[in-house]
């Protein structure tokens, strides 16, 4: 017998996915700007959701149509799953489209003008780099602008404690610090908006202040990395010296140079 | 209520099925009912291991599918009544398994079975998890070498985050090591990673180490599970690795090498 308890069940969960940010309406433009990525990382966007952030385009009083956008993505094997920061019409159009809207947000998009341009800078710097993975965590850095108005306070961010070890191919991300008690495989990936401590062996990638937060750390007891970014920021394996792997070590930014330091 | 066993590695060729039919074997003999089923679709071959393949009427699919009874598509093993096997499907695809349907007919035989081992196919795609999501222990197996310890490592996490125990929240499944076609001389030599380095990166229980044996290819073609043939090193790793599985205390064999002194004198190669 199936009793309605059996056949579904409801549970909160948090839904990783790439913002795509629009600074321009110029379609063509939009699509030869994806297809380089694309190419550049064919595994990585293949199939990828997306979130079409209109916000910066209606600042500028550009207009965009969704359904070509939507059109376009879908093209070239993105799903687009929501639209944030469009006006009434290109609301409309993404309802048409199923597509859902992010309006609940309204409070904490209010950025200061400056911030709006390092932003926009952070954004080129991540354009330029070969690497998918900064292109990936910039962009819900550039988009996800916690820097609240004066209006609502920041909600405070507990820190996330990691117990089980973080496997190949796994990946976490923490509001706040994160704090990983096992080891880290070749191949993970852990991401923090604060600092990360890792108390075992760091294998995979590591990467602090991926909100923009230039004074988070990276602390370890065993660091042989793939790669270590904070804010954006990174090394890779290729460039850490044999001589500070096994020792316990921490890892800030001086000057937009990664300092990594034996821990005495 | 069975003990469902999942037996993965990511890899393909490094000796699942091997381990499937050998485990099941040793279980069954210790006069535990044990099914073995085969989630390799399109590629099946634990009943040419088993020596079952001209008995097979019925297979898996056909169960999932409602084609088939559990009990007209189930081989008992001629070797031992205990035993049973269920075949994979040579004619259908992948798409064939659907989770609610394994989730079925693992039911089913949960009422029937002690053990249930799942021969899971390479890869980590669907055939892949469908075999490890109804999973209570998973024994992960692993080559010497970097390349199957990364695609272990990748299946732990899957089984850490994608299996039903994750998702519901419960224990987590039980995994353990077991280091196959393990070559003592091509560790000394450099040319295969040792057992510390292997649990460098996997910090695993290690159920057993198999060495790297011929009777293993001379077993599956006289379609008799390795285990069976005492005499061999493959087989009697095997059997310890089904006794450490129960809680036996046994202590590691076949890891060093024996023709090291050998070739020190002889200054041969082998
Ligand atoms: N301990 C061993 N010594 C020597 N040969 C072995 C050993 N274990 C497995 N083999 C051989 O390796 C090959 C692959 O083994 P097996 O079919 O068990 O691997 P598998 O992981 O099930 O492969 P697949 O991923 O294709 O399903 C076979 O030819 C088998 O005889
Ligand atoms: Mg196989």
């Amino acid at each position: 017998m199936t009793t309605s308890s059996s056949v579904l069940e409801f549970k909160s969960s948090t839904f990783f996915s790439p913002i795509l940010i629009l600074y321009s309406n110029d379609l063509a433009a939009i699509e030869q700007s994806l297809q380089d990525k694309i190419n550049r990382a064919p595994d990585f966007f293949k199939n990828s959701p997306l979130i079409i952030d209109l916000r910066e385009l209606n600042k500028s009083g550009l207009d965009i149509s969704v359904i070509e956008v939507a059109g376009m993505l879908r093209k070239i094997g993105m799903f687009p799953i929501g639209v944030r920061g469009g006006n009434e019409q290109q609301d409309k159009q993404a309802h048409k489209l199923s597509i859902p809207v992010d309006a609940g947000r309204e409070n904490d998009s209010i950025v200061a003008t400056s911030a709006a341009a390092s932003r926009k800078e952070i954004e080129t710097q991540a354009l330029e780099q070969d690497s998918v993975e900064n292109n990936e965590i910039r962009n819900p850095a550039s988009s996800a602008s916690r820097i609240a108005s004066v209006s609502t306070p920041p909600e405070p961010v507990r820190s996330m404690l990691i117990t089980q070890p973080v496997r190949s191919g796994q990946r976490i991300y923490a509001r706040g610090d994160l704090i990983v008690m096992s080891q880290v495989s070749a191949g993970a990936e852990i991401m923090a908006e604060g600092n990360i401590h890792v108390y075992n062996t760091l294998r995979g990638r590591a990467l602090a202040g991926v909100q923009g937060n230039t004074t988070a750390r990276i602390f370890c007891l065993d660091l042989q990395a793939e790669l270590i970014s904070i804010s954006g920021d990174y090394k890779t394996s290729e460039h850490l010296t044999e001589q500070i792997q096994k020792r316990p070590v921490q890892i800030y930014l001086q000057d937009h140079a990664l300092i990594i330091k034996e821990i005495a | 209520m069975a003990r469902i066993i999942v037996v993965t590695s990511g890899k393909g060729g490094v000796g699942k099925t091997t381990t499937s039919a050998a485990i099941a074997m040793g279980l069954a003999k210790r006069g535990h009912k044990t099914a073995v089923i085969d989630f390799d679709v399109g590629l099946r071959n634990l009943d040419l291991i088993m020596g079952c393949e001209r008995r097979v009427v019925y297979d898996f699919v056909n169960v999932i599918n409602g084609e088939a009874s559990l009990n007209q598509a189930l081989i008992r093993d001629k070797n031992c009544n205990q035993l049973y096997i269920l075949p994979a499907s040579q004619t259908r695809d992948k798409d064939a398994l659907t989770l609610e349907g394994v989730g079925r007919v693992l039911e089913e035989m949960s009422k029937d079975f002690q053990y249930i081992v799942c021969d899971s196919p390479a890869g980590i795609e669907k055939g892949a998890y469908l075999a490890l999501y109804y999973a209570d222990d998973a024994f992960v197996v692993t080559n010497p070498e970097v390349s199957s310890v990364r695609d272990s490592d990748r299946m732990l996490g899957i089984l850490a985050s994608k299996s039903r125990r994750a998702e519901r929240n419960e224990e987590p499944v039980k995994e353990y090591l077991l280091l196959t076609r393990y070559d003592p001389s091509r560790v000394k030599s450099g040319e295969m990673l040792g057992l510390d380095d292997v649990q460098d990166i996997l910090s695993l229980q290690l159920l057993g180490i198999i060495p790297e044996s011929k009777s293993v290819l001379s077993a599956s073609n006289a379609g008799i599970p390795v285990i069976l043939d005492e005499k061999s090193e493959a087989g009697q790793a095997y059997e310890d690795v089904v006794a450490r599985y129960l809680g036996e205390d046994r202590p590691l064999r076949f890891i060093d090498d024996k023709r090291g002194f050998f070739r020190k004198l002889f200054g041969g190669r082998s």
